[in-house]
Order: structure tokens, then sequence, then C-alpha cells
């Protein structure tokens, strides 16, 4: 367990105004035991899941999900036909709950508000020069506006990683609270492309820096770099909101995204949400996968649980 | 010295082109050795590996699968012996590998004999040509072991389909067997996946399931288990076959009716003289 020193607690808003402070107390925070970390997330992994039980994982996985497509092939018909999927996934089953939102580029963003307009789906629109980052600041900006004003409710940002790893913190910092302002109402969720950040200390400095400056929700990653989220890089940003809220009273979410296609993969992250930071994240406002080909494996999941019998991707739409 | 101890082996499933355990941990003894109980979720991740096999398989060439499936009677003629040992007759043996020999040769035959240019009253070559039917559950029949589970698989792969085969839950051994020679004859994991176990756990799954295309109930005795299997197939239209119950003379020419089949076919019309 991951006990962060609280003593600092009143001075934690004060860390973004020096350089110094802020890597003080991100260097300052404990070590990841980077074997136990591993283990364990592969022993919470090996909870059996069935029945009703499964049922209910099933439903809360598609409540959570951020269906996404980020590719330069995105057309206004692609990204409308996915926004319709995101009210109704299945289409044969009423019963079966709407995700939690759409996540497109910023230029798609106005052909998905049209569709999901009146309805509880959130719209989400990556930001900030997605996926590298590496844009000057006014541009991220402007980005970052301009999606707001299409119609998007929560942005997903992506941090400097650059500036990260070359240690000039407050320069992160910076960013992310200007495009917290920038975001006006809408949530923000920072980026912290784990894949590209080399170890589980520097997820944890980056978990508390996004948080810190003002970050709404905590992502894993792109989707866009070979490595993307894993159930241990998960676990240790999970300590990292929890501690955060022991510490500040403030309730940070967390996003998973890239490379979680199977109901097996999302009910292993069910469990460890529950197991890790309680059934206060369990739901869809603080826990968010993003995916886009999870959202059929879940729906053949519970076709198969409601029928009896193994679904096939021929009766599920291919998006 | 201390005297020897034999190596004894467990005959596990063949998923994939692998040999795993059933996920259910469990096994029955056939002469006197550990045969895998599989259970409808070794079905269902036989499946998968089906699936995840056909665009491969059905997308090489006719000519290339006729050579893997040359190369499979090959490593077959080696192993003779090993089928002699299990019980299997000499002379079935030498029939299942000519077997093989002859579906091989099928391969890029088939689709100029079941195939071919249609005439059309207009400016057009209309041609017609075989395609394989997707993924095939087949229930192997209970003997001849080995002639008759290759009777059933080679027809249904030799045309780029891929099958799931529920084995004779009697002679297992023959099945798993054949499974070794495949896993060493250049066929891509997953073409051919062997469950052995007990037909009423496995083939109802399989018939229900709806990614399965198509189904072959030969081995399948029960009129009322076979019924049921049919009403099943029946909710995603699989193709069935369902061969005339009664003594069937595996030894004799089996025709292209095996083969066609388990066949879909897809007709181009492209513009003449332009």
């Amino acid at each position: 367990m991951t006990a962060t020193t609280t003593s600092a607690r009143s001075d934690l808003s004060e860390l973004g105004r020096s350089e110094t402070a802020l890597r003080t107390f991100l260097h300052g925070l404990p070590g990841v035991d980077q074997v136990g970390a591993e283990q364990r997330a592969a022993q919470l992994g090996t909870r059996s899941i069935k029945t009703t039980a499964k049922a209910q994982a099933i439903d809360l996985a598609i409540r959570m999900v951020d269906l996404t497509t980020l590719e330069g092939a995105d057309t206004p018909g692609k990204v409308r036909a996915l926004a319709a999927k995101a009210l109704r996934p299945d289409p044969a089953d009423p019963s079966c709950p709407h995700v939690g939102a759409v996540c497109v580029y910023p230029a798609m963003v106005p052909y998905v508000a049209e569709v999901l307009r009146g309805s509880a789906v959130h719209l989400a629109s990556v930001a900030t020069a997605f996926p590298s980052g590496q844009a000057p600041m006014e541009i991220k900006l402007a980005d970052t506006r301009a999606a707001v004003e299409a119609g998007a409710d929560e942005i997903d940002m992506v941090i400097n990683r650059g500036a990260f790893l070359a240690g000039r913190y407050a320069e992160v910092y910076d960013e992310i609270a200007a495009t917290k302002q920038a975001c006006g109402d809408a949530h923000l969720k920072v980026i912290l492309e784990t894949g590209e950040l080399a170890t589980y200390d520097n997820v944890r400095r980056a978990s508390w820096l996004a948080m810190l400056a003002g970050g709404d929700f905590i992502k894993t990653s792109t989707g866009k770099v070979p490595v993307a989220a894993t159930l241990p890089v998960t676990l240790v940003m999970l300590e990292a909101v929890r501690d955060f809220r022991a510490a500040t009273g403030r309730q940070v979410g967390v996003k998973p995204a890239g490379g979680i296609k199977t109901t097996k993969d999302a009910i292993k992250y069910l469990v460890m949400v529950n197991e890790t930071v309680g059934p206060d994240w369990l739901d869809p406002d603080w826990f968010r996968f993003g995916a886009s080909s999870l959202l059929n494996d879940l729906l053949m999941q519970r076709t198969k649980l409601t029928t009896g019998v193994y679904a096939g991707p021929d009766y599920f739409t291919l998006d | 010295m201390s005297e020897r101890v034999a190596v004894r082996k467990t005959y596990k499933l063949f998923i994939g082109g692998k040999f795993p355990r059933s996920e259910s941990g469990r096994s029955y003894l056939v002469q006197d050795s550990n045969v895998s109980l599989a259970s409808r979720k070794d079905a269902r991740d036989a499946v998968v590996a089906a699936r995840a096999a056909v665009k491969g398989w059905a997308g090489a060439t006719a000519y290339n699968r006729g050579q893997i499936l040359y190369r499979v009677a090959e490593m077959l003629e080696g192993r003779r012996e090993q089928f002699v040992a299990l019980g299997v007759p000499g002379d079935e043996v030498d029939a299942a590998t000519d077997r093989w020999v002859w579906y091989a040769g099928w391969s890029d035959k088939l689709a100029q004999v079941y195939g071919g240019a249609n005439p059309v009253a207009g400016p057009y070559f209309n041609l017609s040509a075989p395609e394989p039917t997707g993924v095939v559950a087949v229930v192997a029949p209970e003997a001849p072991a080995l002639l008759g589970l290759v009777s059933v698989i080679a027809p249904a792969i030799v045309t780029g389909n891929t099958v799931v085969v529920a084995a004779s839950p009697s002679a297992p051994l023959a099945a798993v067997t054949l499974a070794e020679v495949l896993a060493t004859s250049d066929l891509p994991g997953g073409v051919v996946n062997i469950l052995t176990g007990r037909l009423s756990e496995t083939v109802p799954t399989l018939a229900a399931h709806m990614d399965v295309n198509a189904i072959d109930l030969t081995g399948v005795t029960d009129g009322e288990l076979a019924a049921d299997l049919e009403v099943r197939a029946a909710e995603n239209l699989k193709r069935v076959l369902r061969p005339v119950p009664g003594d069937h003379d595996w030894t004799a020419d089996p025709g292209l009716g095996r083969m066609t089949a388990l066949l879909e076919t897809k007709t181009v019309w492209h513009p003449k003289g332009v």
C-alpha cells in the first residue's frame, strides 16, 4: 500500500507555483514496487466472475465504454453511425444500456453532437495536438476551445511527454492548467501515454501532476503507441487517485484506453477497481474504458447470457 | 542402473495448432490412456481458433492447399506403425493415406468441375466459382477410427473451410495421433481442431453456435439427437450434412458429394467486348 505524505496537504495547491516545489514533491512520492504491482494485478485478474455477477459486470462495462474512433479515415457518415450505436448498442435488445461517451477528433464533433443531442451519452473529443502533443501552446488551446464550442463536453488532452521526461514539470503543469481553463465546463481527461513514460514511478508522478493541475480524469494512453493500457499501470493510477482523494478530498476518474478488446479483460479491470479504490469508482462518471472493438465483444457475451447460445461477429455492426 | 520408466502420453485436445488440456481439467480412460474430456468452453475456443484461420486458409491458393494435404499424407505414411500400435489395421492406415492424396489432388481441379462459364443472353462473361462455406463443425463417425475421420476432415478442408471435429468418443486415440500428424504437416494452426469426449457436451454447443457456418452430422447415430441438432442449426441457417443412417462403406470411392456440400457458389458478371 502506498501511503502518500499528507503532511503537505495544505500546501498541495501551492505546488504549481514553483518548479522546485513540484519536483521535490513528485520525486518525494514513494517508489512503485514493480514486481509487487505486476503480481497484484495478475492476481486480481484470476477472479472468476460468473452468471448474475457477470451479467451485471457486462452491463456496467457497456455503460463505461468511451466508444472511440480516431482515424485519419473518419468521415461524417462513419462517426454518425458510431454515435447511433452508442445510443443503442444492441438494436435487438432494448434492455441493453447505452455507452458512456463517444470519442472522436475535434473536426468530427459537430456530426456526433447532432446525433447525441438530448441523450445522456457524453461527447468526448481529443485535443491538444493529439496524439503527440508536440505543437505550440496557442494551437493546443485553440484546438481545445474549438472542440468545446462544437459541442464536446469532455476533452481528452495529451501531456507533453517530451517536457515531462526532461523534468520540466512546471511546463506540463501549466499546460494542463491552461487546458483545463480553456475547457470551461467540459471535463478534462489527461492522457499520460504510459507506454512512453518507461517506469511505474513516472506513471505515479505523472498521475499526481495531472491531478494537481486540475485534471478530472487520468487516462493511460492514446492508443497510438505499441504499449497501451495494462493492468499494472492502471493499478498504479488507481492507487494515485485513491491517495489523492485521501489527501485533498477531490475524486478523480481513471480511464484505461487501448488494447482492451475482450469482456474478460474488461472484467479484470472492474475487479481491480473494486479491490483498489472501492465501489465509489464503479460508475461511468469515475471509470471509463477507451475502446472500440471491446463493445462488440461485450454485446456478444451479453447475448450469450440472455440466449444461452454463443454469438458470432456476423450479427453485430462493424465499426 | 535402475530400470527405465516408460514415458506415458496424455492425449490432449488439438485447438489452434496447440495441444491444450481441456479447460475443465477432466479426462477419461481409453485403452489405458488418459484422454481429455472436452467441455463446451473448449468447443467455443475451438470455434474461435477455426474462425481466425479461415482468412489465411481460404485465401491460400488451391495449389498450396493441395501441397499441404499431400504433405499430411506423407507424414501419415511415416507414422503408420504408430497407428497400427493403437489397433488401427494396417490396411486402414494405407487407405486413409491414399484418401488424403486423392482429396489433395482435387484442390485445384474442383473449380473446373463444379464451377464454370454460364451461357447468358447478353454481352457478359458469367462465371460461377466455388467458395468455401467457412467454419464447419464435424461429428466424426464412430468407426472406422482413422479412415472415417480422414474421410470427413479432408473433403471439408481441401476447399478452404476450417473445421472443428468432435472425434469418436470410443476411439479418440487415432484422432489425437492424427492431430500430431497434422501439427507437423505445415497445416496452419486452427484449420483443423479436434475435440475428444462426449458428443452430448460439445456438439449441441457447436450446432447452436452463431459463428459456425455448417455442420456435418455423419457421426450422430441417435436420431433424436440428430433432430435436436438440426433444430439448433436452423437458428443461423447452417448448412447441415446428414447422411442416410446405416452402414456406410468407407473404403468405396467417396465421390465429390462431401466436398460440394460444404461450398457456396460465387457468380460474377463481367462485361464482354469492352
